[in-house]
């Protein structure tokens, strides 16, 4: 018997969260490796903060050390988050040209707003519990204050920049549609780029004046300013209303902009006779 | 009168080739862009198509004949560039969704996660084709046992499983899902002997359950065995239609037709193939 209808997109939602909790399952010695990569990269970034000072870059009392450890540990930790979701989303179509099952879903009677919903939910709930296994490895292993921080907050500005972070991961996930040749090394590129004009490291003021437009753009900069603010400075939801509203405004641009994009993509795709083609 | 199964009225459809033309003046360097555009592959000539429900129809042909752009295109996943085609009334195009309800596909690369399951992968499908998973796996069970496969083969990973048993699980996928119209490209292409023969009584068990299915081999003896009606293709035409009965032996049909053996067909084919 055929399930149709809202209990039919439902029922396919939760089969793509499935699929991808059980292909994390099976490749779950990548998963070990991702998981180490990640925490190494939080530590070393942690350990680099902590030695600011006794590598005689700092002058005494002009650098609050524990503010920059903290300042720096929030971006390594948010952006293993963000780049675990943008990847996950942004691969989806790469992955199943790579497993030869593109054909396979493309034709399943669901529409591709339930398929990419699907991929984002769990992409989300496996990147928010890779990122807690790394924060709860690595926090520690250094002393942190975080009694002046603002919890609610940074959790409030956490869900707020899901959508358009979505909107853009769904984006980036066209490139492999547009070229089965170069659309994930397009991919690599675009997480490059976010990496160096969101300010996951310094502020973006230190960037130059074109890399700080795109900064501008980014929907990661607006988050890792909110977070920050939440959790280094204790500001409450008034004070970062401006990371909000600009994360609001982005969600609203670039979801209903990253599934027209998808729409039109595949329709490209299905023109050119691309979907089948793996490079 | 019902809908027929399949209906197309000068459905056509051409490829761009990859790569500029030949240098305009010989052998001197010129950027791509300069260089004159090759011209389109023509895929599917106007071709005019009406399918009954029920029974094989088996589209034959050499590599490149248009067998698997047809199938793709009634499959939703090549769009015509003019003409146009439906499923049981519903226009591949504007209605794909529609369409895709009534239809499943088996292919000559079985589509599978290959590190999961057959189990993982069949619940997937039923999932995503909103097949009821009440009873699933008795369902699954019962299906695998029709077809002669173990018990024991839903829980190894497919890619443990022999290119004969993806085939099978494959089929017993489809299946699952019911479809109204099922899509076969080549499933029998690159296995062996003994394997072939089990999938070929696989797709004669099809009937039982009353499904409409396009065939797509270059095998013409798996077609005179397994097919009611059979159109013989070559270069994005039908050379001929009829029943196997009515046509006689297709092999010589089609050379007869089109000048040279299927086996010369296919390997001009892949020169082409390489050529672009």
């Amino acid at each position: 018997m055929l399930t149709v209808g809202l209990r039919g997109e439902a029922h396919a939602f939760l089969g793509f969260v499935e699929r991808q909790k059980n292909l994390v399952k099976r490749y779950w010695l990548w998963e070990v490796v991702w998981l180490i990569y990640s925490l190494v990269s939080v530590l070393s970034i942690g350990y680099l903060a902590a030695g600011l000072g006794s590598a005689g870059g700092a002058a005494p009392g002009r650098l609050d050390l524990h503010r920059a450890q903290l300042y720096l540990l929030i971006g390594a930790l948010l952006w293993a988050y963000l780049s675990i979701v943008f990847m996950d989303i942004s691969f989806s179509v790469m992955w199943e040209r790579w497993e030869g099952t593109i054909e396979y879903t493309f034709m399943a009677p669901i529409r591709r707003l339930t398929h990419l919903l699907g991929v984002c939910a769990f992409a989300i709930a496996y990147g928010l519990v890779r990122t807690l296994v790394v924060l709860a490895l690595s926090v520690p292993l250094f002393h942190l204050d975080l009694s002046h921080a603002n919890a609610g907050s940074a959790l409030v500005v956490m869900v707020v920049s899901t959508f358009p972070l979505v909107g853009l991961g769904i984006i980036a996930s066209v490139l492999p549609l547009l070229s089965p040749e170069r659309g994930e090394q397009m991919t690599v590129a675009v997480q490059g780029i976010l990496l160096l004009a969101s300010g996951v490291y310094y502020p973006i003021s230190v960037l130059p004046g074109p890399v700080q437009l795109m900064a501008r753009v980014s929907p990661m900069t607006y988050t890792l300013d909110g977070i920050r603010g939440a959790l280094i400075d204790g500001r409450g939801l008034g004070a970062v209303a401006p990371d909000l509203v600009a994360l609001v405004a982005m969600g609203v641009l670039l979801l209903p902009l990253g599934l027209l994009s998808f729409g039109w993509a595949e329709r490209r795709a299905k023109r050119l006779g691309l979907l089948k083609r793996s490079g | 009168m019902s809908q027929p199964a399949v209906e197309a009225h000068g459905l056509t459809k051409w490829f761009r080739r990859s790569g500029g033309g030949p240098r305009k003046d010989g052998h001197r360097w010129q950027a791509p862009w300069r260089r004159g555009r090759r011209p389109d592959l023509v895929a599917l000539h106007p071709l005019d198509l009406r399918l009954e429900r029920g029974g094989i129809t088996g589209v034959i042909g050499p590599n490149g004949s248009g067998k698997s752009t047809l199938v793709r295109i009634l499959a939703t996943l090549v769009l015509p560039d003019a003409g146009h085609a439906s499923v049981f009334g519903h226009d591949v195009v504007s209605e794909s969704l529609r369409v895709r309800r009534h239809i499943n596909r088996v292919s000559v690369e079985a589509a599978f996660f290959k590190e999961l399951s057959a189990w993982e992968n069949l619940v997937y499908a039923a999932r995503i084709y909103g097949t009821d998973d009440r009873g699933l796996r008795r369902r699954v069970e019962e299906v695998l046992a029709r077809f002669g496969l173990p018990a024991d083969t839903v829980d190894r990973p497919v890619r443990h499983l022999s290119r004969g048993q993806q085939q099978k699980v494959a089929i017993a996928r489809s299946v699952l899902t019911t479809p109204a119209l099922l899509l076969m490209d080549e499933p029998t292409t690159g296995l062996d002997p003994r394997s072939k023969r089990e999938v070929q009584a696989m797709v004669h068990e099809l009937r039982r359950d009353s499904v409409t299915t396009l065939l797509c081999t270059h095998d013409m003896e798996e077609a005179e065995a397994l097919c009611d009606r059979v159109l013989l293709m070559d270069h994005g035409r039908v050379l001929a239609d009829g029943t196997p009965a009515q046509l006689g032996r297709l092999e010589d049909v089609f050379f007869e037709l089109s000048g040279r053996g299927i086996e010369d067909a296919d390997s001009e084919a892949e020169l082409e193939e390489k050529a672009c």
